[in-house]
């Protein structure tokens, strides 16, 4: 077979940001028809690479090449010109909007003579795309009600509905469960039916083999390789991306499980949480697991006292206890990381030490209410060592750093706090795997030490793998438990999806 | 290197642009400098930057109080009413702060706890209290306050005004929260996401409504300072003192929108805003251009800043 021109070329791309190279002379080559997916640690760059080609960064170095000539993308509204579009790790929907105002937002076509929006012929449109994706929603509900997963699911849509000719994707399956995602798959082979070339930034090393024909790989802002799909093996991949062979990516450890240190009983909120009940033990990870919609996040956030519970009972090492804010969650010992770390774990205007220390300060008070600054600084570079945590210094503000490093802060913020029951809500989420080994390495530190920790997480391997028991919920109630021995993905599955025998 | 001198420039480019202003004008007027001048100034601007720096904390959350030139009024005629009535000058200004104190704390419950938008009580307190005031006035200023009450607004303690040493002071103890205390961080952490912020146990209630306290009670301090000085107490006083806080606060650096800023900018803020006012007075400009001037000024810091971002 001849060999095809590349529809899409970067070559020698650099990108500085104050104190960081981002991109050092990076090369990709994408072909109509084709996944190619953008793999890398997170930090490698994988992200600023496609925000330049997306019209969002300007590049500092390098051309861009569509189908052979050189072309200069000025911004978002150029890139798509191009036939580039891109759905962002981040969402980026407008809240008080209904799906088919953010699908077509800024695409809204106007009628020439009267400026008129022809509202039914979006809401149609809006409703067939979302068809395509398999997606059943009355398209005038507000963004805002729906959930992380839902909202995804129409960023696609709304890069669908610009006819692009190459479609980036940047970690598009991180909130999608199973049947999602395989709705997606389905999608993408349509579009590459359709001689669309789509780029796949994902961690999810399952995936990109199950949907992807090439692998391009980037490592700390460099380029280290191409390669096909079918040429390479997992392991190898995963050397590539971090340099060194991963042992083993899930590092469980056994530990002697003690007594109970979290007891709820009968726990109800509004609709989404119903009579639940469940015991954490001191040296046990146990998972939490569901669909999206089953009303994890929300049982997680009713004990950590952020809803207020209708009705049920709290016990903390036996003594009931009275949630009815985080800091009385804290104050007993429990914490909670949440799953949108940039809304509700970060202040991004902050630096990585200010967020670190933010629920611990009374520690550092001295007698005149005084922070003493040598002490809580102290204190960040120990858990900045502890965690690896990439940053310049402490008083990097927070928003400079990579997605997992930000997990690692806000994780450490917790540990500082050294409670019971830690309560983690989708913990590796967009998360590179290096990172990801040294999250599971907490974990399990944490537990040797007898804490309780409840893994909330939408990521089968990582269940499988960590957990020692582990729950399954469906539309807010408990619908089975698995211990680690007998736990499989068919057997979490069926609980999950509400088939019990 | 070169970054890092435009960092500098930008983090003190309030301060670089109150020297410059400072420079120009005593180069057009040397009369600018001399003792009994700063003197003025200073004492002028005292009272609005004891107001911004109460607003600042307000701001620095993400809110907004538009009661303070209310607040200025009742409390100074108050604070009026007790002297004439028993002379206690200590007594009056207890009640006073105590009383800003708690129409800040009726603002700051109805923010936090109440859930309305700042800007919507603080305007619907800013008029109620201005009624008030005119009701407890009767409409006509409240006067003959005596010597002692009038060496507030008008003595010097060691040579510096009364004034200027009460704005140090609220400027000392406002640095000191901002920016040694864990209370202080809290509130940059409220204002910079206020959902983060709670969910890492700061109970962002007690310190909305804390802000608007601190703001009142500012304003009620305020107050003091003028009815001395004037040496009566009008129900038409502070009205439109809100909108020079707030115009020393941004000028000064804070962003509207929460988590970014410092006291400190403020004080420079309301400086900025001062010096340009006395410098235009000297050089004999009309005040009707000085009102456009202080306008392009202020769109002029929060340029400077976007430009920076």
């Amino acid at each position: 077979m001849d060999k095809l021109m590349p529809l899409l070329e970067m070559k020698n791309v650099s990108k500085f940001f104050p104190g960081v190279k981002a991109l050092e002379d990076v090369k990709l080559k994408a072909y109509s028809g084709e996944v190619l997916a953008l793999l890398g640690e997170n930090g490698a760059g994988k992200s600023t690479l496609m925000k330049i080609l997306s019209g969002v960064y300007h590049k500092d170095a390098g051309s861009i090449l569509i189908q052979g000539s050189v072309v200069e993308i000025k911004g978002i509204k150029d890139a798509e010109k191009h036939g580039i579009a891109i759905i962002h790790q981040e969402l980026s929907l407008l809240q008080n909007l209904n799906i088919w105002e953010n699908i077509f937002l800024g695409n809204e076509g106007f009628n020439g003579i009267t400026r008129r929006i022809n509202k039914n012929e979006l809401i149609i449109k809006s409703e067939s795309l979302l068809k395509d994706i398999g997606f059943n929603i009355d398209v005038n509900t507000l963004v805002k009600d729906l959930n992380v997963g839902e909202k995804q699911l129409i960023e696609i849509a709304k890069a669908l509905s610009k006819d692009s000719k190459i479609i980036i994707m940047d970690e598009p399956t991180t909130a999608l469960t199973d049947v999602e995602t395989d709705n997606l798959f389905k999608v993408i082979n349509k579009l590459k039916s359709d001689n669309i070339s789509i780029v796949y930034i994902s961690h999810r090393i399952k995936e990109i083999f199950q949907i992807c024909d090439r692998i391009t790989v980037l490592r700390d802002g460099k380029y280290i390789g191409e390669v096909l799909t079918k040429d390479i093996s997992e392991e190898d991949l995963i050397s590539m991306m971090v340099g060194r062979k991963l042992e083993e990516q899930f590092p469980y450890k056994k530990s002697p499980k003690g007594h109970t240190i979290l007891k709820v009983e009968n726990l109800n909120f509004d609709e989404k949480v119903c009579n639940i009940s469940f015991e954490a033990k001191s040296g046990e990870i146990l998972g939490v697991s569901g669909l999206m919609g089953s009303g994890r996040t929300e049982m997680a956030k009713t004990i950590f006292g952020e809803y207020k519970k209708t009705s049920g009972k709290i016990f903390v090492d036996d003594e009931e206890v009275n949630i009815c804010s985080p800091k009385d969650a804290i104050k007993n010992g429990i914490c909670y990381l949440s799953e949108d770390r940039k809304q509700e774990g970060l202040i991004l205007g902050m630096s990585v030490g200010s967020n670190m220390t933010l629920a611990n300060l009374k520690k550092y008070e001295n007698g005149v209410k005084r922070i003493n600054k040598e002490e809580e600084d102290k204190e960040v570079q120990e858990y900045i060592m502890k965690l690896s945590i990439k940053t310049p210094s402490s008083q990097q503000l927070i928003k400079n750093l990579s997605g997992g490093n930000q997990q690692k802060v806000i994780l450490a913020k917790w540990l500082m706090l050294a409670p019971k029951v830690l309560i983690i809500d989708e913990p590796t989420r967009g998360i590179d795997v290096g990172a990801k080994k040294e999250i599971y390495d907490v974990l399990n530190e944490l537990k040797a030490m007898g804490k309780a920790i409840i893994m909330i997480s939408s990521d089968m391997p990582e269940i499988l793998g960590i957990c020692d028991r582990i729950l399954i919920m469906h539309e807010g109630e408990i619908s089975g438990e698995l211990s680690r021995e007998e736990a499989t993905q068919e057997a979490i599955m069926k609980y999950a999806v509400g088939i019990t025998n | 290197m070169k970054n890092n001198l435009m960092n500098v420039v930008v983090k003190y480019k309030s301060l670089i642009g109150l020297l410059i202003l400072c420079i120009v004008i005593s180069l057009i007027t040397p009369r600018f400098l001399s003792f009994g001048n700063v003197k003025n100034v200073l004492t002028q601007v005292s009272v609005n930057a004891v107001i911004a720096i109460g607003m600042s904390f307000v701001i620095l959350t993400g809110g907004i109080d538009l009661s303070v030139g209310s607040i200025l009024a009742v409390s100074g005629a108050v604070a009026a009413s007790i002297i004439k009535s028993t002379g206690n000058v200590f007594l009056a200004i207890i009640v006073a702060l105590a009383i800003g104190s708690v129409i800040g704390l009726i603002n700051g419950v109805l923010v936090s706890k109440g859930r309305i938008q700042a800007f919507i009580v603080t305007l619907a307190t800013m008029t109620i209290f201005r009624g008030i005031t005119y009701v407890y006035t009767n409409g006509t200023p409240i006067s003959g306050l005596g010597q002692s009450f009038s060496s507030i607004g008008n003595k010097t303690i060691l040579g510096l005004p009364v004034p200027v040493v009460f704005m140090a002071i609220v400027f000392g103890i406002a640095f000191y929260i901002l920016s040694q205390t864990r209370y202080g961080r809290y509130v940059y952490a409220l204002g910079g996401n206020e959902d983060s912020a709670r969910l890492s146990g700061i109970n962002t209630d007690k310190i909305k409504t804390l802000v608007y306290v601190i703001s009142g009670a500012a304003a009620a301090l305020s107050g003091i300072i003028v009815t001395s000085r004037i040496g009566s107490a009008s129900p038409n006083a502070g009205v439109g003192f809100e909108l020079d806080a707030i115009a020393a606060v941004v000028v000064g650096g804070t962003s509207l929108s929460g988590g970014e800023g410092s006291v400190g900018g403020t004080i420079i803020g309301a400086l900025i805003i001062g010096v340009l006012s006395n410098g235009l007075n000297l050089i004999n400009v009309s005040p009707f251009y000085q009102a456009i001037v202080k306008g392009l000024v202020i769109l002029l810091a929060v340029m400077v800043k976007k430009k920076n971002k």
